[in-house]
């Protein structure tokens, strides 16, 4: 294993005659993507905070440093970092605390929030790394309304480390609610869980998660979360009360939706897909594929899926659904045969490839993992 | 005018009728534009400083027009630059003499409307003002709100990653757009993102958004519309020093507090202001703020107490909150009003748009004073306080001899100071012409080269909008060979321009 220590190094190692190279935070979602056998570069060297200044909403920190330790600075200052970014460990199995900033952006990590506040993407502002061609360069800036150059800070998140290895970010930080409630209606089917959830969302009560369970403690239940001021919750709880019969405030919400996260009741001895849709779509998707295990998260527009069925048959089932789904945990044996990643249209491939080459000419981060 | 633009190739200039003739059998009737009178039409965007009459105007209505537009150029090395409704303030549309101008204003529908989803797909020639009044009824709103709303396109919105005055809670069009159709310069239409939340594979959808018609040319856009909130409300504020003003914005954020806007206005933008609309504003102290909060109606009387409480410690001379919708009004009336308010004093103005870290702010004002005197031009100031993006006025009177060029001088030197103070040359502008010889000051030449690369993986024979954005056109096989060594540039001899 490579560790650089700084820069300079990193370029060395990038511009001398090895790889190809897996580029390397905590190592807490190595599960992901086809075994590969390909040199790692531990970019845990580039630890530590850079500038913070919570008036300005604006965090630079090194890639490297561990996200666990990132999320309890902002919270002393009562800020958040607003994509509910997490460790893998829980997902993945594996020792909690690894996951670093740089792999939660390289893989594009956001929580349940993320229906109502962005994405990773979202968030970044600005980066520093060393591309493919061993050159340090920097994209975007370290304030938050910016549009000078293209967006690549847009573009290297959930690039799985296959454009430059961040060694510098900078993240838009923000207030984190005071107070938060979440409501739960019991018994929906998901045609019916699905239309609760797009009203919800469809209204002013500003809801940030949505939620829908099939089995939780007993029986089926739609969580609508609400964060914000006190007074401001009670006022948008009772929109959501006129909207949608027979919610229930839930008590201690927090093991809910850090099952919802983690996809915490999908059994562990399938393969769990994750699949973008339209929320609109997700009860037909789910009806296309008998047999699943599934939840929804993001309003039904993210639903995680547990299923030994044929992959191919649940990317079509994604396609037709309007969406894609990506193979987040499986055996080895699994892992090489089928590419975590939702294959690409042809044009779209082709064009990718132009733009990984543009970062990475050599395809010295083509490890063959995606 | 100090910014040149890459010199015509003779070559090209003197296949014109037959080039026109190519257009015209992809786009029939009225859609090719060669006549003199209606290329003068299309000479200028919102930089009216720059003129340039295009070689031809093409209005496609389809996208497959567009599609076969572009592959017909591409095979012909023409060159094009795409317009939305020209609103652009840095440039982005100015034509180029030996340039298709590819207009998308007759692509104006919109698609799909989907409230359970809560999205709605259009063409690139609807008006950003008219998502809005097309889900307004069902209590939806399209969220990014640039001053020339009623006007500006969602497609150049997409190509210019537009803000607003609403950016900081909401964000700019790059966090309400979810899908686009994206014509390449080869002709061949791919979808990047879509209806859900996440593209499969790489990001180009964020890439393409505030790419300045470099990448390709969108032909649909898929943006999220939003419920329009419950009330607004909103607080005006005026402070004795633009310190404390500085330090109220501050500390409501640091409060845990995102308002739906937060607008300040230097002592000479209110006084404009106010002469031009009358908007009630006080004119004895140094800085207004406007803070504009949203959502149920208990959660804004309760913000307004605490804004109003951060505001009295921080000193303020005076302070406003809105009984009214039509109270809260006018309270926006100058500041919305800001731009003409300075057309009636001066006979030219030069917009800027730099972001700077907030807490610079004192600071920032205090040196763009003495530049003022220095260059002899006034400066007026509206800056959106809550992002840290500026928008001086520089005034000038371009029938005085040297006067543009002062007023250029003058408004490079801001841009430099925001980039020295650590902030950037444009928040939502974009480069465009006006700030491309810039960029250096910002970005390293590693730095552009990389970009410049990007650029090569979407068109490599650079027929995409040249000369904008980018200082020097290197050719895409020399950025592939390039090494650039110590900050020092290869190939000293490319045009620079």
């Amino acid at each position: 294993m490579l560790r650089p220590a700084d820069i300079t190094q990193l370029c060395e190692i990038i511009a001398g005659s090895g790889g190809p190279f897996r580029l390397r935070g905590g190592g807490s979602k190595d599960a992901i993507g086809s075994p590969t056998d390909a040199a790692v570069i531990d970019m845990r060297g580039f630890a530590g905070v850079v500038d913070y200044d919570p008036p300005e909403l604006v965090l630079t920190v090194r890639a490297g440093t561990p996200l666990a330790e990132i999320q309890a600075l902002v919270a002393g200052e009562g800020q958040m970092l607003a994509f509910e970014p997490f460790d893998h460990a829980a997902l993945l199995g594996g020792t909690p605390g690894l996951a670093t900033i740089g792999g939660v952006i390289a893989s594009g990590v956001a929580g349940p929030a993320r229906l109502s506040r962005g994405a990773a993407r979202d968030h970044l502002l600005g980066f520093t790394g060393v591309s493919g061609r061993g050159e340090r360069f920097v994209a975007g800036a370290k304030v938050v309304k910016n549009v000078t150059g293209y967006d690549l800070p847009k573009l290297i998140t959930g690039s799985w480390g296959r454009l430059v290895a961040i060694t510098e970010l900078t993240l838009k930080v923000l207030p984190a609610p005071r107070a938060r409630t979440t409501l739960l209606a019991r018994g929906l089917d998901p045609v019916a869980a699905a239309a609760a959830m797009a009203r919800a969302m469809g209204s002013a009560a500003e809801v940030s998660a949505a939620a829908h369970l099939p089995a939780w403690e007993g029986g089926a239940v739609t969580a609508l979360r609400l964060d914000g001021f006190p007074a401001s919750i009670r006022a948008r709880a009772e929109t959501l009360h006129r909207l949608i019969d027979g919610l229930e405030p839930l008590e201690d919400d927090a093991p809910l939706w850090d099952a919802v996260r983690d996809a915490a009741p999908l059994p562990r001895d399938k393969p769990l897909w994750r699949i973008i849709v339209p929320g609109r779509n997700a009860p037909a998707l789910i009806a296309a594929l008998p047999g699943a295990e599934w939840l929804f998260d993001w309003a039904g527009g993210l639903v995680w899926l547990a299923s030994d069925a044929d992959p191919q048959a649940i990317r079509i089932a994604a396609a037709n659904a309007g969406g894609h789904a990506m193979l987040i945990r499986a055996d080895a044996a699994m892992r090489a045969a089928v590419p975590a990643l939702h294959p690409q249209p042809a044009p779209l491939a082709a064009l990718e490839t132009k733009v990984r080459r543009a970062f990475d000419p050599a395809g010295l981060f083509e490890t063959g993992r995606f | 005018m100090s910014l040149c633009m890459p010199e015509p190739d003779a070559g090209v200039l003197a296949r014109r009728r037959e080039i026109v003739a190519a257009m015209r059998a992809i786009v029939p009737g009225e859609g090719v534009i060669d006549h003199p009178d209606g290329l003068r039409a299309y000479e200028a965007d919102g930089l009216t400083a720059y003129r340039q009459p295009p070689l031809v105007v093409v209005l496609p209505e389809t996208t497959e027009q567009v599609a076969r537009v572009l592959a017909w150029c591409h095979a012909n090395r023409v060159k094009v630059v795409p317009r939305g409704a020209g609103t652009s303030l840095s440039g982005g549309a100015l034509p180029l003499a030996d340039g298709v101008l590819l207009g998308l204003s007759k692509l104006n529908r919109i698609l799909d409307i989907d409230y359970a989803d809560r999205i709605a797909v259009v063409q690139p020639g609807v008006t950003n003002l008219a998502i809005t009044r097309a889900v307004e009824e069902q209590g939806f709103y399209y969220a990014p709100d640039p001053s020339s709303q009623i006007a500006c396109s969602i497609g150049g919105n997409v190509a210019e990653n537009a803000g607003g005055v609403h950016c900081l809670k909401y964000g700019l069009t790059t966090n309400n757009v979810l899908g686009v159709e994206l014509v390449t310069i080869e002709g061949e239409v791919l979808r990047l993102g879509g209806r859900g939340l996440e593209s499969a594979g790489l990001d180009l959808l964020g890439l393409v958004v505030g790419s300045e018609g470099l990448l390709g040319v969108v032909t649909e856009v898929t943006v999220r519309i939003l419920p329009r909130p419950q009330t607004a409300r909103a607080l005006l504020i005026g402070f004795a020093e633009i310190e404390t003003a500085g330090q109220c914005v501050a500390e409501v954020i640091a409060a845990g507090i995102i308002p739906a806007g937060m607008e300040m206005m230097d002592r000479a933008a209110i006084h404009a202001a106010e002469a031009f609309v009358h908007a009630g504003y006080p004119l004895d102290v140094e800085a207004l703020l406007i803070v504009e909060l949203d959502g149920p109606e208990g959660e804004c009387a309760h913000l307004i107490g605490e804004i109003e409480a951060i505001a009295r410690s921080n000193g303020a001379v005076s302070i406003r909150a809105s009984a009214s919708d039509a109270e809260r009004a006018s309270f926006w009336a100058g500041r919305k009003a800001a731009f003409p308010a300075a057309g009636r004093i001066s006979p030219d103005y030069y917009c800027m748009d730099g972001t700077i870290p907030r807490r610079r702010l004192p600071d920032v004002l205090r040196r763009m004073g003495v530049l003022s005197e220095q260059y002899g031009l006034r400066v007026i100031n509206v800056f959106h306080a809550g992002d840290g993006n500026l928008h001086p006025m520089i005034l000038y009177d371009a029938n005085q001899p040297g006067e543009l060029e002062t007023a250029e001088a003058f408004g490079a030197d801001i841009l430099r100071l925001c980039v020295e103070v650590g902030g950037v040359l444009t928040g939502e502008h974009g480069v465009g012409v006006e700030k491309r010889d810039l960029m250096p000051v910002m970005f390293s030449p590693v730095d552009l080269a990389q970009q410049q690369r990007v650029k090569c993986a979407f068109d490599p024979e650079l027929l995409l909008n040249p000369g904008k954005m980018f200082p020097e056109l290197h050719r895409c096989a020399e950025l592939g060979r390039m090494h650039v060594h110590g900050g020092a540039v290869p190939f000293p001899e490319l045009p620079r321009f």
